[in-house]
């Protein structure tokens, strides 16, 4: 016993010896690898050392005046998508989430809203913005069918699982009530998921409206078209600007929403 | 209280006080004329022709896209690894980077909560605001379109998340341990590796593992701004209107984030 080491290590994350090594020689490899077919290309770089150069000189003098009606204008249109997004994307979630819920809805309805919920999230909000961007033309309409596609699919899974998570006791107390279906839904159902609701909408606002910033790079309008034309130019003074507006307007959409929600639940 | 008394001494209950129903209407209302305004604002421009014409549209790009060139995966392969390494080096990146952010954050081990708390939580919220498009965006002018552009853009994106999470968790650490290697005589880095990060670990781990799995997600389409990966060729297919490559970057796309998907959630389901 005496020549067992009396220092104390703490148990390994894998417990298995051989595979711990063996997943740590694989990751290292994998890393090594992988690093290896990064291209650093230095002149390139060093041209670019300047450009980023301008771009912290930007951030420390943003220059929110000489382009100020484009970003107005584009702030408008993210804003305005942002809301009527918001809006439609959850009113529709909600048949939806009520679709994807075992407990509550019909095997076919089950499957069917689970599948569009899937492709839903798997998709990224850009590449069917480039899509939509295709088919509706140019501009804010675009975005606001991504967006509300995309809220459709993050809210409704949510509200789905909130669903099946209900305490099933009520449901239960409301139906041998001789409910029906509608009734067991506003008087079991809503009560139990509507505070969380409202917390995911307001989070999603948010989230709209930083994907809003997104869009507009592939066409589909608001604040994103006016930073990539900013971009485009080299003009880092008013793109410094504009991502300034954006980490303003998503601190103060997430105070906001921490306020409320800790209001409501 | 709402109760009221009707005409002939019935006592009616209601859920609420006339008062705040009046409001509560009063807040619907202000909502339906918000949408209004801003849906009037936001389709001032729209050209309403196009958006009509889009079922046909639809139908018409449908029809071009199927069925996929399946040939064209011979040319895919070295993107999707792109893809995969940017998403993993970047996430990565983000650890690194993430830990003392978030361990400068914690309210119970930062160094200053008047001071250093605010920098940190202006990291988090800077790095979380701006997406991982948008930094594609920036670095692809500064270091020039490729891997590494893409690389950096979801390091920086990935810190606020990864950060924001962790330090929830520190937050939430029992406090027993941590007195209990202190009243050892541990040194402060000894506290921190005995006491506090081994209670973290896990939710560490799982952090890490699941923001792996949304840069999967990301990594797919920062080829559009020029950072590499799968969404190079898709830019390219779209711009050569090659409809059946894009169809097939698609599946491999769907199928790239589905099977990443299930490896993160195999992988959190075995760590916690």
């Amino acid at each position: 016993m005496s020549s067992i080491s009396r220092r104390w290590t703490p148990p390994p994350l894998i417990a298995n010896r051989a595979l711990r090594y063996g997943v740590y020689a694989g990751l290292c490899l994998y890393l090594l690898v992988a690093f290896s077919t990064i291209e650093f290309n230095w002149t390139r770089m060093s041209e670019g050392a300047a450009r980023a150069g301008n771009l912290f000189a930007g951030f420390l003098r943003p220059d929110f005046t000489s382009r100020w009606d484009d970003i107005e204008a584009g702030l408008l249109e993210s804003l305005t998508m942002t809301v009527t997004s918001t809006i439609v994307g959850i009113i529709l979630s909600i048949p939806f989430g009520i679709g994807a819920a075992r407990n509550i809805a019909p095997a076919p309805v089950y499957a069917f809203c689970r599948a569009f919920i899937a492709v839903a999230r798997s998709l990224q909000e850009v590449i069917i913005a480039i899509f939509l961007v295709v088919l509706f033309g140019f501009g804010p309409f675009a975005g606001f069918l991504t967006l509300a596609f995309a809220t459709i699919g993050f809210l409704a899974k949510l509200l789905a699982e909130d669903i099946e998570d209900c305490d099933p006791a009520p449901l239960e107390a409301i139906r041998a009530t001789g409910a029906g279906w509608w009734q067991v839904l506003a008087y079991a159902i809503l009560p139990q998921v509507a505070p969380r609701l409202i917390g995911l909408s307001l989070y999603r606002v948010d989230i709209n409206f930083r994907e809003s910033a997104v869009v507009g790079i592939v066409g589909a309008g608001g604040i994103g078209a006016t930073l990539n034309t900013a971009m485009d130019r080299y003009e880092f003074d008013s793109a410094a600007a504009i991502l300034l507006i954006i980490i303003g307007i998503v601190l103060a959409c997430e105070y906001a929403s921490g306020y409320i929600r800790a209001k409501v639940q | 209280m709402p109760v009221s008394l009707s005409h002939d001494g019935e006592r009616h209950w209601n859920r609420r006080t006339s008062r705040t129903e009046w409001l509560r209407f009063a807040g619907w209302l202000a909502l339906a004329m918000l949408f209004i305004f801003t849906w009037r604002v936001m389709t001032q421009d729209t050209i309403w022709a196009f958006v009509l014409d889009a079922p046909r549209q639809a139908a018409d790009i449908g029809s071009r896209m199927w069925p996929p060139r399946w040939s064209y995966m011979s040319a895919l392969w070295k993107p999707l690894w792109d893809t995969i390494n940017m998403a993993t080096l970047g996430t990565l990146l983000a650890v690194i980077l993430a830990v003392p952010v978030a361990f400068l954050t914690a309210r119970n081990t930062t160094p200053s909560v008047v001071f250093i708390r605010p920098v940190a939580l202006l990291v988090i919220v800077s790095s979380r605001s701006i997406n991982a498009l948008i930094w594609a965006l920036l670095l692809v002018t500064i270091l020039g379109p490729g891997v590494l552009a893409g690389v950096i853009a979801i390091a920086l994106r990935s810190v606020g998340f990864i950060a924001k999470l962790l330090y929830e968790a520190i937050e939430e650490i029992n406090i027993e341990p941590v007195e209990a290697i202190r009243a050892t005589g541990a040194s402060a880095p000894q506290v921190l590796a005995w006491g506090i990060w081994p209670q973290i670990t896990p939710a560490f781990a799982g952090i890490s593992v699941f923001r792996w799995d949304i840069n999967i997600r990301e990594a797919t389409v920062l080829g559009l701004v020029g950072a590499g990966g799968i969404g190079v060729n898709l830019e390219s297919s779209m711009n050569t209107l090659a409809w059946p490559q894009v169809t097939l970057i698609l599946i491999v796309i769907l199928a790239t984030v589905i099977v990443s998907e299930w490896v993160s959630a195999k992988i959190r389901h075995a760590l916690l």
